[in-house]
C-alpha cells in the first residue's frame, strides 16, 4: 500500500510540475515583457471582450495589437467562452492581480461586473470599457461604436445614393419597441425631410429581429409597392433576411437595399450584387482606438474628463465627450471592395 | 450493536492496521494529494508572477468557496456509491430565487432562507427519486440537472438581477482583518468541521462508508440505506442553494445560467481528493486538499496568461491520472503476485502479522 501511494503521488507530482512548468515558463516571459514596457514605452493592455471566439471581437483584438505595436505597449486578450458576466468577472480579478496598466472590456451586464472592475481601479488599473458599457462610475472611460445620429446619417446617406435621391423606400426595422432602432428610424426621417425631399418612405415595418418575419416582410412589401425603390433595414437580422429575398426574386439588383449588416453574413450578397453597400462600425477600428485611449489614460495625457483630447495613430485626434464616452466616429460602409477583408 | 460497529470499521480500506501508524497517517491518497497542493503552491509561487501575493489568496478562496462547500456533502454522496449532478442547476435556481425576491422587495434576510429551503426540497426530490422509487441516481441527477437549471431559465428568462443590497455584497467580499482572507472562510471551516465530525466520528458516518462497500451487508448490519441517502441528498441541495446566494452576491448578479458546469468541478476536486467514484472510500482532507488543488492550478495559470481550454485539460488529464492512478498501481502489484488482500466484494483478511 505504501509503495502504491508512493508511485501513485509521485506520478501525478512530476506530471503536473511538468505541466505548470511548460506552461508558467510561457506566461512569465511575456509578463516579464509587459512590466519593462510599462516603463519604456506604452501600457501593458488586457481586453476581454464578451467572449472569445467571436469574429466581431476577433477583429477588435487585430485592431487593438496593432495599436500597441505601434506605440510600444504590450497587448494581452483574454476571455470567457461562454458570454457571461460572471465569468468575465475571474478574468477581470486576474488582471488586477497581474496588476496591468489597463483593462479593456466589453461588458456582459452594465452593473454585476462593476464591484470587480472597481476593486481594480482601486489597485491602480485603468478601465476602459469598448463595445458595451457598464454604469459610467464603474469605468474611466467608454469607447463608443458609433452615435445615433452618424447611423442615421449614414443609411440615409447611402439609400440616396443608390437610388439617385428620389423614389419611394421603405424600412425594414427590428421589433416595434426597439430603443436603438427607434431612435435611428426617427433620426432618419428627420434627415430625408430636410434634405432629401424627393424621398418619400412609404411604410416602416417590422420583422422582429426574426429571419422569417423578416423575409416575409419585405415579399409583402414588394408586394404593396410595385413602385419601391429601396428598402432600408437598420437591423442586421432584417438586412439579411431581405437580401436572401431579394436576391432571388425578380427585383434583384432593381431594389437597392442597405443597412446595417454584418459583412460575414452579407458578403454572398454583395458579391451576387443584391446589394451594394451597408453599413456598421469597424471593430478593428473599435479596438484600435481603445488601445490608444488606455494608453492615453494610462500615461496620463487624459482623465477620461470631458473636453480631454488625444491621438489615436492612423484614426487622428479623438475629443472625450459627456460622460467620459469617445465616439468611435462614422459607421464604416462595406461594399464589393472592401468586404473580403472582413468576417465577423 | 457494537458488534456491528466493528464489523463495518474493519470493512473500510482506509483503515488497515497491519501497517504502523505512521503510514496509517502519512502514506495515504489523502496524503499525496496534500503533498502535490504544497508542492504546486510552491513552484507557482516561485516561478508565476504576482501569485505569492495577498490579493491572489483572497480571490483563490472566493472563486473556490462554492465548490470548497458543495465538495463536503458531494463527498459523503459519493463515498455511499451514489452521485448528484445537479448541485451547479441548485446554484443557479437558487441564484435566480435570490434575484427574483430581491426584485420583488423579500428582505434579503429572509430571501437566503427561503432560497436554502428551495435547496433543500431540491435536494429532497433527488433524494426521494433514488430511495423511495429506487432510481439511480446518474440518471435521477441528469434529469434534474435540466429540470432545475429549466426552472431557473425559466424563472428569470435572459435577463439578469444585478442590484443586491449593499451590506449583503459587501459581507460576501468581507476580509478577516488585513489578512486577505475572505470571511466566507468562516462558513467553510463551520461546515467543514460539521461534516468530517459526521462522516469521519459518527455511526451515521460509519453506516456511509458501509453503504458504499456494500449496500446489502451495510441493510443487513442495521443501517437504514434509504434515509442516509436521503438526508445526504437533502444536504447537498441546501449547500449548493447556499453556495448559489453567495455566488450571487461575489458576481453580483443572478442569472438563470450562473454556475453552470460547476458540478463537473465539484466531482473532479472530491475525486481527486482520493474518494472511489465506487463508493466506499475516501476522506475529507482528501476533498479539501484535491479543491484546492484545482483552484490553486487555475489560479496560477491564468495568471500566467494560460487559456481556459489549457486549463481544462490540465485539470481533466490530472483528473483521470488521479483516478487511474489506484487501479493501474493495483494491477501490477497483482501481476508481481504481491499480497491479494482486497478482492472486490470480500472483506479485508485479518491482519496477518500484528
Amino acid at each position: 500500500m505504501l509503495f502504491k501511494n508512493k508511485k501513485a503521488g509521485a506520478f501525478v507530482a512530476v506530471a503536473t510540475a511538468a505541466a505548470l512548468l511548460l506552461t508558467g515558463c510561457a506566461g512569465g516571459n511575456s509578463d516579464a515583457g509587459g512590466e519593462s514596457g510599462g516603463s519604456e514605452g506604452g501600457a501593458s493592455i488586457t481586453f476581454l471582450p464578451k467572449n472569445l471566439g467571436n469574429p466581431y471581437f476577433d477583429a477588435s483584438r487585430t485592431g487593438g495589437q496593432a495599436a500597441a505595436a505601434e506605440f510600444g505597449g504590450e497587448f494581452n486578450e483574454v476571455g470567457p467562452t461562454e458570454a457571461t458576466p460572471d465569468a468575465q468577472v475571474s478574468f477581470i480579478n486576474t488582471a488586477t492581480q497581474q496588476g496591468v496598466d489597463a483593462i479593456a472590456v466589453a461588458a456582459n451586464d452594465p452593473q454585476a461586473i462593476c464591484d470587480a472592475l472597481n476593486e481594480a481601479r482601486d489597485n491602480d488599473v485603468k478601465v476602459i470599457t469598448f463595445d458595451s458599457d457598464t454604469n459610467p462610475e464603474c469605468r474611466d472611460m467608454f469607447i463608443n461604436q458609433a452615435d445615433a445620429a452618424g447611423i442615421a446619417k449614414a443609411q440615409v446617406d447611402m439609400i440616396a445614393e443608390q437610388i439617385g435621391d428620389e423614389g419611394q423606400i421603405a424600412i425594414l426595422s427590428a421589433a416595434a419597441n426597439a430603443t436603438n432602432q427607434n431612435t435611428w428610424i426617427d433620426l432618419m426621417l428627420e434627415d430625408i425631410e430636410a434634405n432629401h425631399p424627393n424621398i418619400e418612405v412609404v411604410e416602416t415595418v417590422y420583422g422582429d429581429d426574426d429571419d422569417q418575419t423578416s423575409f416575409d416582410k419585405t415579399a409583402a412589401l414588394l408586394q404593396t409597392y410595385p413602385e419601391l425603390k429601396g428598402i432600408v433595414s437598420p437591423t442586421t437580422v432584417g438586412i439579411a433576411a431581405a437580401a436572401r429575398y431579394l436576391s432571388t426574386s425578380d427585383a434583384k439588383g432593381e431594389i437597392a437595399l442597405t443597412g446595417l449588416g454584418s459583412p460575414g453574413q452579407m458578403r454572398e450578397y454583395i458579391e451576387d450584387g443584391t446589394v451594394t453597400e451597408f453599413a456598421l462600425w469597424n471593430p478593428e477600428e473599435l479596438g484600435y482606438l481603445t488601445a490608444y485611449a488606455a494608453n492615453a489614460l494610462v500615461a496620463g495625457e487624459i482623465t477620461g474628463a470631458e473636453g480631454d483630447t488625444f491621438e489615436a495613430g492612423d484614426l487622428g485626434s479623438y475629443t472625450v465627450g459627456a460622460d467620459s464616452t469617445v465616439v468611435l466616429g462614422e459607421p464604416y460602409r462595406f461594399n464589393a471592395e472592401n468586404i473580403a477583408e472582413f468576417d465577423f | 450493536m457494537s458488534a456491528v460497529a466493528t464489523q463495518t470499521s474493519s470493512l473500510r480500506p482506509i483503515a488497515e492496521y497491519d501497517r504502523p501508524l505512521w503510514q496509517r497517517l502519512f502514506a495515504t491518497r489523502e496524503m499525496a494529494i496534500i503533498g502535490l497542493l504544497v508542492v504546486v503552491v510552491i513552484v507557482a509561487t516561485a516561478i508565476v508572477p504576482n501569485f505569492g501575493s495577498k490579493i491572489t489568496l483572497t480571490y483563490l478562496l472566493m472563486d473556490m468557496f462554492p465548490v470548497l462547500i458543495m465538495a463536503l456533502p458531494m463527498t459523503a454522496i459519493i463515498v455511499t456509491g451514489e452521485i448528484d449532478l445537479s448541485v451547479a442547476s441548485v446554484v443557479g435556481f437558487a441564484s435566480v430565487l435570490t434575484g427574483v425576491l430581491t426584485q420583488a422587495g423579500v428582505p434579503f434576510g429572509l430571501t437566503i432562507i427561503l432560497a436554502i429551503a428551495a435547496g433543500l426540497i431540491a435536494g429532497f426530490i433527488n433524494g426521494i427519486l433514488v430511495t423511495a422509487v429506487g432510481l439511480p441516481s446518474l440518471a435521477v441527477t441528469i434529469g434534474t440537472l435540466a429540470l432545475y437549471r429549466g426552472l431557473a431559465i425559466g424563472l428569470l428568462g435572459t435577463t439578469a438581477v444585478t442590484d443586491f443590497p449593499q451590506f449583503w455584497t459587501d459581507l460576501a467580499k468581507a476580509k478577516l482583518g488585513s489578512s486577505g482572507i475572505p470571511a466566507s472562510v468562516l462558513i467553510f471551516v463551520v461546515l467543514a468541521v460539521v461534516f468530517i465530525l459526521m462522516l469521519h466520528f459518527t455511526k451515521f458516518g460509519r453506516g456511509i462508508y458501509s453503504i458504499g462497500l456494500s449496500p446489502e451487508a451495510a441493510r443487513f448490519s442495521g443501517v437504514n440505506v434509504e434515509r442516509t441517502k436521503l438526508v445526504l441528498f437533502v444536504l447537498s441541495g441546501a449547500v449548493a442553494a447556499l453556495a448559489g446566494v453567495y455566488y450571487t452576491l461575489r458576481y453580483g448578479s443572478a442569472r438563470g445560467d450562473n454556475a453552470t458546469g460547476m458540478e463537473m468541478q465539484v466531482i473532479a476536486a472530491v475525486l481527486l481528493g482520493g474518494v472511489s467514484i465506487f463508493g466506499g472510500r475516501g476522506a475529507l482532507h482528501g476533498v479539501i486538499a484535491g479543491v484546492l488543488l484545482i483552484g490553486v492550478l487555475g489560479s496560477a495559470l491564468r495568471l500566467a496568461n494560460v487559456g481556459a481550454d489549457v486549463i481544462n485539460i490540465i485539470t481533466g488529464v490530472l483528473l483521470i491520472l488521479a483516478v487511474i492512478s489506484s487501479s493501474v498501481f493495483a494491477a501490477v502489484r497483482e501481476k508481481a503476485g504481491g499480497r491479494k488482500r482486497r478482492l472486490a466484494g470480500m472483506p479485508a483478511a485479518k491482519p496477518e502479522n500484528s
